[in-house]
């Protein structure tokens, strides 16, 4: 199971942890401009299936979540994207993607211009310091995203039930 | 199967465009937990919320166990004429919560 295995923390994965952290500052702006370059396996594979062939631009989408997470059961999360949601031009469909938990999806809005806004709330789930991707397919059918880090100290789905 | 809060403005202006907010309570069991015997918890999740404003589907949702328990989902939609707003949430064993809302528009 891939919760109990993070808990074999060495210090060699620790140091690469930390410095990927640091790194991350410094290379936010390169991460976001090629989102599915640094993530892993599965969750290139989970974006390809629901993009296909077509391109993934950076921009377009805000993500908001706490770039520091006490506890990851519950990680607040709101996206926006800039479209003026009309008839002619509005967000079809809104993902979101992690990297580090069991599943690489996390939920897919299903909007149209009923929805006047695009701007949803809700609380996810993060079982380790990650990334989080969102991207938005328009009406045009054109795809962008905006990857955010988030560091998680309580991860999600290491306690056990009551 | 569960108990849902919802808020919807009671009133609002044609064309206005207006937040809707709504939680139900479920323990979104993700089927990756273990219990105390070291067996892990069978998956029982929420996986699909839709909204419908008088019948028109405005809003759905494809929720993944990635998602918080007690799942919060706050959207917008543009109140075009007075009527019932329906949720509806939908589980892993097939069972369906529906909760209406109704809103009048002037």
């Amino acid at each position: 199971m891939k919760c109990e295995a993070r808990n074999a923390t060495t210090r060699r994965r620790f140091l690469a942890l930390a410095g990927g952290a640091m790194g991350a500052f410094g290379a936010a702006s390169l991460l976001t401009v090629r989102p599915a370059v640094a993530t892993p396996a599965s969750m290139a594979a989970a974006i390809r299936e629901v993009v296909g062939e077509a391109p993934v631009r950076p921009g377009k989408i805000k993500l908001d979540l706490p770039p520091l997470v006490e506890n990851g059961n519950t990680v607040p999360l709101t996206v926006t994207v800039d479209s003026p949601m009309t008839a002619a031009s509005y967000v079809k469909r809104l993902h979101i993607f992690n990297e580090k938990n069991p599943e690489p999806n996390i939920v897919t809005f299903h909007l149209g211009p009923r929805a006047g806004r695009a701007n949803i709330s809700t609380r996810i789930r993060l079982a380790d310091t990650q990334s989080v991707i969102a991207i938005a397919e328009l009406s045009d059918g054109s795809f962008w995203s905006e990857s955010v880090d988030v560091i998680v100290t309580i991860a999600a789905c290491t306690e056990e039930s009551k | 199967m569960a108990r849902a809060l919802i808020n919807v403005p009671a009133k609002a202006t044609r064309g206005q465009v207006i937040e809707i907010k709504t939680l139900i309570s479920h323990p979104m069991e993700t089927g990756y937990r273990p219990d105390y015997n070291g067996k892990l918890v069978p998956r029982d999740i929420i996986n699909k919320f839709v909204c419908t404003y008088n019948g028109t589907e405005v809003f759905r949702a494809d929720l993944h166990p990635a998602i918080a328990a007690n799942p919060f989902i706050s959207f917008y939609t543009v109140a075009t004429e007075s009527g019932v707003l329906t949720f509806t949430w939908t589980g892993d064993d097939g069972k369906s919560f529906v909760e209406k809302a109704s809103i009048t528009v002037a």
